[in-house]
């Protein structure tokens, strides 16, 4: 139930994945990370933003843009590791399970403060899980408390759709206990992600927090998300100016744990890529995220500091078997892995430190398998294969979408340019369909119309059903990978895995069902690896870049 | 005149009902929709299905419109998904606004301080190689796509002249009042603000300047060439006038009528160009906003912006029409 | 005559005046003494001749990512000029001369398809209004009003927009629904000039059809100011492509390439490569001059102002 719950479709990462993970500055976090030499006290930092943040309450965020200024603003209680996507302990000092994996005891920090003066406490962590599970109404939206609903499921007046979530006890100021009504392996990692931060009870009262509204086509936010998001963070809301389009931020003066350098962070909107880039140039801002990859060495030997993020996403060729019928025999998927020289596409088409996939995650997941040998482009070997499989004249709806980027996917039209190259030379032809990602893509990638489709994932956090839970955890996936009878096993396989609390057999379990992808089913062509980066002006020191896009600012300094 | 601007003023009406028509049939009638942009790529046909009731997008797409003429006439008309996500479309368009009256007036007046002397130059001589040159070149300008000849001012111009190439002003602490950024500044007495946004004002004025620039040059020059001949000039050339006097008192005054008719003619082109301008210099105008609507498919935004844009279309050329009545009158007893 | 002086309508109805058979004779005597219609004569008389030649000229594939080899995007670089490809390759290691020169064809089909759609909607449109009156010319001319009180870029790019998969007939289509109002004003104009004109009255009295007057007398009568706006039309439709290209708007498979597409779809390596912009433009700009220097010389050729 729980998996199902938590498997929903995210197969593709979402604009928010671009950010989804939490921010967690706890004192000892803070202590550990140095950021090189101390750097300056005070000025301001004004980072180019790409699109406008919708809100500033992280639990009905679901962007990127929305959760890089609520992290700034926000803990939760446990974070990231900066620069990792393991967990770390952050307003939670530590937790503990008990053996079923249901129970879970956060001790917590103590004289921490949000924003308004008001304390941080049990009483506080077990008001906000209190809020999150009594959603009501509009709210209970999937466009609106997204994230709930991707890992903890239903809310407490939909019996239908049960939760993960049971209850929250505070047993004194500084313990709070948080039953489940089963065991993950995503928890408690999901509540290092952004939208699980804790806000002040009194704010969240004051401000109405929760009188979300559906209007006409839309949502409404209240005060709360529009103007006064009260978190425990090292800085604190400001202003946003929306007809110069910026965001301000200053110190949290009050901070729990080491005070920010910087007086004050400004988030410049710039919707336009070279816009940014010239802005950077020109000194109106100090520093952007997702620079173009080809500017990336122009941009250091001008002096920038580019800071590579570890990659932390996959880019595939997704297959899907449904409409035809050659699809769903291995031997031609196999054939269109062996035609496709991903070595070269990875040297010429995708930034540096890119590297060719071998399976459907990154190292530095658990249950990576290192075993798994890279497959070498070979024409004559896919040839040969597509005939056994009487497959000569393979005829495929290849859809690539068109205005935009991800960072796995820097350039669907150079990509697809590259792909659909080397497949015809292998003799298959296509029907290419480019479509908006947004206006008919990804619904008809939904809707299983395409054969071929490019896509990818960025994870959210370092578990493996992040991953291949979140790919092949249903049968009606986006490679209905149903039609085949290994579908169901698949599925089942990865169910069993999520479900185990014992972390090294669990590991174990991931690295067979990664190798049983690989070379019995192949559900689709895992094509690269590629880190995205952020872009710094050379004086801005301290930020450590994420591969969770998980970059905090309150260790940053300027000049 | 009374009663041909409360015709022009119902047809308006009329315009505006059928085109909001249009666009929120084919709002609808997109794949995926409201829907799709709400819940992007993680949608589910469950949570597609539960949205599309929540919203009411399964009722009849009449009852629909009408619904949202209701919520229309108490100002709310939808909420943006891709501009500015959760702020609504009214919202947006006013932030906006100014910002693209601003750069409109500054680009009209470089077209202006530039078209009009060399359109009368070339009118004085004409048939010179002066006036061959200005009016090809008038016609290049025609030819050079805007966004290109912007990027060209971006790339080469902003790091040559040192100005700065996005954005309406740098973060500084400015007090808005009215939303016109130079004015603001005049208004507090911050200067600084001011010069700011002058400053951000240059560049793109400059690019979207080529699009009324062309059209200023060859209708002054035309009109100069026309007025040159007439019989007044002549009169006055024959009385012995002084060539400055004859300038300034007759050919300049007669040939500005069809030049300001021009000028105000223009609004329409400055909102196609501002859309391509804007984006280049990420000018944060209604220009921008349809940019980036288009391209995140932003439905809400894009029909209110479309809506207003052919509003102040129309209403700028009654206002053109009705103003050139008045200061000519033979054409009021038409 | 109201006072209709909107930019567009005024400017229609001036050119739908100029329309007459002795006009054309005179004006294209003028026409071929001058220097300026030679210049765009010639450069459009080349750019069709290239464009048709295309498939001949171009060296190699356009489509083939012979030079895959040399992009690498992490270095930013793309192939240099190099022996066998004078312009190099552009982001996919594609010859990049090959692509311009098929690029034209693409290009011309693009003002054409444009034009002749915007003509033939106008044409029925314009017909019907001007040779049928009455009720058919409001309702008629109801409709046309309504599109010209949009800013007809705006309307193109939304036009573009409403189109869930878009292609390069999506963009001739977007361009040319812009100018059908444009030629059915111009048309109905043109045509009630000439309704109460001797030729016509006089045929009317003979007793001939009225479809036949209509067909025989009218619209050729009327071909003068179409083919100028026409001229026009060309110029602006493959500008305003390459406007849609650069707003997302436009053909998204460039396989086959078009000039405006390869200029809008650059836009994020200008500064580094400004000559994958450049080449496009300036092609842009050259055939787009030709076409206006010969659609204006037409126009003032055919104004009856000018005959003094």
């Amino acid at each position: 139930m729980v998996h199902s719950v938590t498997a929903r479709r995210r197969w593709v990462a979402a604009i928010g994945f671009l950010s989804v993970s939490a921010l967690a500055l706890s004192g000892c976090a803070q202590s550990q990370r140095d950021s090189g030499g101390g750097g300056k006290q005070g000025g301001t930092l004004t980072f180019g933003a790409a699109g406008a943040p919708k809100l500033f309450d992280p639990f009905y965020a679901t962007d990127g843009e929305t959760f890089r200024v609520s992290r700034q603003m926000y803990e939760g209680l446990v974070g990231f590791k900066p620069g990792t996507a393991e967990v770390e302990p952050a307003l939670a000092t530590k937790y503990e399970s008990s053996a079923d994996g249901k129970t879970w005891t956060f001790t917590l920090k103590e004289g921490v403060k949000f924003h308004d003066g008001t304390a941080f406490n049990a009483e506080a962590v077990c008001f906000n899980f209190e809020r999150w599970y009594n959603q009501k109404g509009a709210a209970q939206s999937d466009a609106v408390s997204q994230y709930w609903l991707d890992n903890f499921g239903g809310f407490k007046d939909t019996p239908d759709k049960p939760s993960l979530y049971k209850s929250c006890t505070a047993k004194d100021a500084k313990t709070a206990v948080i039953e489940l009504n089963e065991a993950t392996s995503q928890f408690p990692s999901v509540l290092g992600f952004t939208s699980f931060s804790i806000s002040s009870p009194e704010a969240l009262k004051k401000y109405d927090a929760d009188n979300v509204q559906a209007a006409g086509d839309a949502f409404t936010y209240p005060a709360y998300a529009n103007e006064h998001p009260t978190g425990t963070g090292p800085f604190k809301f400001s202003k946003y100016d929306k007809a110069n389009n910026t965001v301000e931020l200053v110190r949290n003066e009050d901070y729990h744990g080491t005070k920010a350098k910087l007086d004050k962070i400004v988030f410049k909107i710039i919707p336009d890529e070279t816009a940014r880039k010239q802005a950077l140039k020109a000194g109106d801002i100090d520093g952007y995220d997702l620079p173009n990859a080809a500017d990336w060495a122009g941009l250091k030997s001008d002096g920038f500091n580019v800071a590579i993020r570890p990659a932390f996403n996959v880019f595939y060729l997704g297959i899907n078997q449904k409409n035809n019928p050659k699809l769903a025999d291995l031997k031609v998927r196999q054939a269109i892995m062996y035609a496709i020289n991903r070595e070269q596409l990875v040297k010429s088409q995708l930034p540096e430190g890119a590297k060719v996939a071998t399976q459907f995650m990154p190292d530095t997941v658990n249950g990576y398998n290192k075993d798994i040998k890279e497959v070498k482009y070979d024409l004559e070997k896919a040839k040969s294969l597509l005939k056994e499989a009487g497959a000569e004249n393979l005829k495929l709806k290849f859809y690539w979408p068109s205005e935009v980027t991800r960072p796995y996917m820097p350039s669907p039209k150079d990509l697809f340019g590259a792909i659909s190259g080397d497949l015809q030379k292998a003799g298959i032809t296509f029907d290419v369909v480019t479509k908006p990602w947004n206006g008919g893509y990804l619904t008809d990638v939904d809707n299983s119309i395409p054969d071929l489709f490019l896509l990818g994932w960025t994870g959210d956090n370092g578990t493996a059903h992040n991953w291949v839970g979140t790919f092949f955890g249903r049968t009606d996936n986006r490679f209905n990978t149903g039609v085949s009878p290994w579908g169901a096993t698949l599925k089942e396989a990865l169910a069993k895995a999520n479900a185990e609390p014992d972390e090294a057999k669990r590991t174990k379990q991931y690295e067979e069902i990664n190798k049983k992808i690989m070379e019995e089913y192949l559900p689709a062509i895992p094509i690269s690896h590629s880190p995205p980066a952020l872009v710094f002006k050379s004086d801005v020191k301290g930020v450590v870049p994420s591969p969770l896009t998980d970059e905090k600012f309150g260790s940053a300094s300027k000049g | 005149m009374l009663r041909y601007t409360i015709r022009r003023l119902v047809q308006l009406v009329g315009v505006v009902l059928v085109l909001s028509l249009l666009l929120f049939a084919w709002l609808r009638l997109l794949p995926g929709g409201p829907v799709s942009a709400l819940l992007g790529e993680r949608a589910t046909p469950e949570s597609r299905e539960a949205l599309t009731k929540q919203l009411g997008l399964d009722q009849p797409i009449f009852i629909q419109y009408f619904k949202f003429l209701g919520r229309a006439a108490t100002g709310d008309f939808g909420v943006s998904t891709g501009v500015q996500p959760g702020d609504s479309a009214l919202d947006i368009f006013l932030q906006r606004f100014p910002a693209t009256v601003e750069l409109s007036f500054f680009a009209i007046l470089i077209a202006i301080a530039v078209g009009v002397p060399l359109g009368y130059l070339s009118a004085k001589r004409r048939g010179s190689w002066f006036d061959n040159l200005s009016v090809v070149g008038s016609l290049i300008g025609v030819a050079v796509p805007v966004f290109f000849l912007a990027y060209v001012l971006k790339d080469v111009a902003s790091s040559a002249l040192g100005l700065p190439s996005s954005g309406r002003q740098d973060a500084i602490d400015a007090t808005r009042v009215t939303g016109f950024f130079t004015l603001d500044g005049v208004i507090t007495g911050e200067w600084d603000a001011t010069f700011n946004a002058l400053e951000h004002l240059i560049l793109p004025a400059i690019a979207l300047a080529t699009i009324p620039f062309a059209v200023i040059f060859r209708i002054t020059r035309a009109a100069v060439l026309d007025v040159l001949d007439e019989d007044f000039v002549r009169t006055a050339e024959s009385k012995g006038l002084t060539a400055p006097v004859i300038r300034r008192r007759h050919v300049l005054r007669n040939a500005m009528l069809p030049v300001v008719t021009t000028i105000g003619l223009q609004t329409g082109a400055l909102l196609s160009g501002a859309v391509l301008t804007e984006k280049v210099f990420s000018f944060a105008g209604v220009g921008e906003a349809l940019a980036i609507g288009f391209e995140r498919r932003d439905y809400p935004v894009l029909l209110l912006l479309i809506i207003m844009a052919t509003i102040v279309y129309v209403v700028v050329n009654l206002l053109v029409d009705l103003s050139y009545a008045l200061i000519d009158p033979r054409i009021r007893t038409r | 005559m109201v006072l209709g002086l909107s930019s567009k309508k005024e400017k229609i109805d001036g050119l739908a005046e100029s329309s007459g058979t002795s006009l054309a004779a005179s004006a294209w005597k003028r026409l071929r003494r001058s220097p300026v219609f030679l210049t765009g004569a010639v450069i459009i008389g080349i750019f069709i001749l290239i464009s048709l030649l295309s498939p001949w000229l171009a060296p190699h594939n356009p489509a083939d990512p012979m030079l895959i080899d040399q992009v690498v995007k992490a270095r930013n670089e793309i192939p240099p000029a190099q022996p066998g490809h004078p312009l190099g390759g552009d982001l996919q290691g594609r010859d990049f001369l090959s692509r311009l020169l098929v690029g034209s064809q693409q290009t011309l089909i693009v003002g054409v398809g444009a034009t002749l759609i915007g003509l033939s909607g106008g044409l029925i449109l314009g017909t019907l209004a001007g040779a049928l009156g009455g009720w058919v010319d409001s309702v008629v001319m109801r409709i046309v009003d309504v599109m010209l009180s949009l800013p007809s870029l705006l309307l193109a790019f939304s036009i573009a927009a409403m189109f869930a998969r878009p292609s390069q007939f999506t963009v001739i289509l977007a361009v040319a629904i812009v100018q059908i109002p444009v030629f059915a004003r111009l048309l109905r104009g043109s045509m009630l000039a000439q309704r109460h004109s001797d030729h016509v009255l006089a045929a009317t009295a003979l007793g001939v059809k009225k479809g036949a007057i209509v067909f025989r007398h009218m619209l050729p009568n009327s071909l003068g100011p179409v083919i100028v706006q026409s001229t026009l039309v060309l110029a602006t439709a493959i500008i305003e492509a390459a406007a849609l290209s650069f707003l997302g708007l436009g053909n998204p498979d460039d396989r086959i390439p078009e000039w405006g597409q390869m200029l809008g779809d650059v836009q994020k390596v200008f500064d580094t490569h400004p000559h994958l912009a450049a080449w496009p433009a300036i092609c842009i700009i050259i055939v787009a001059l030709g076409f206006t220097l010969m659609g204006e010389t037409l126009r003032e050729a055919l104004d009856p102002k000018n005959r003094r």
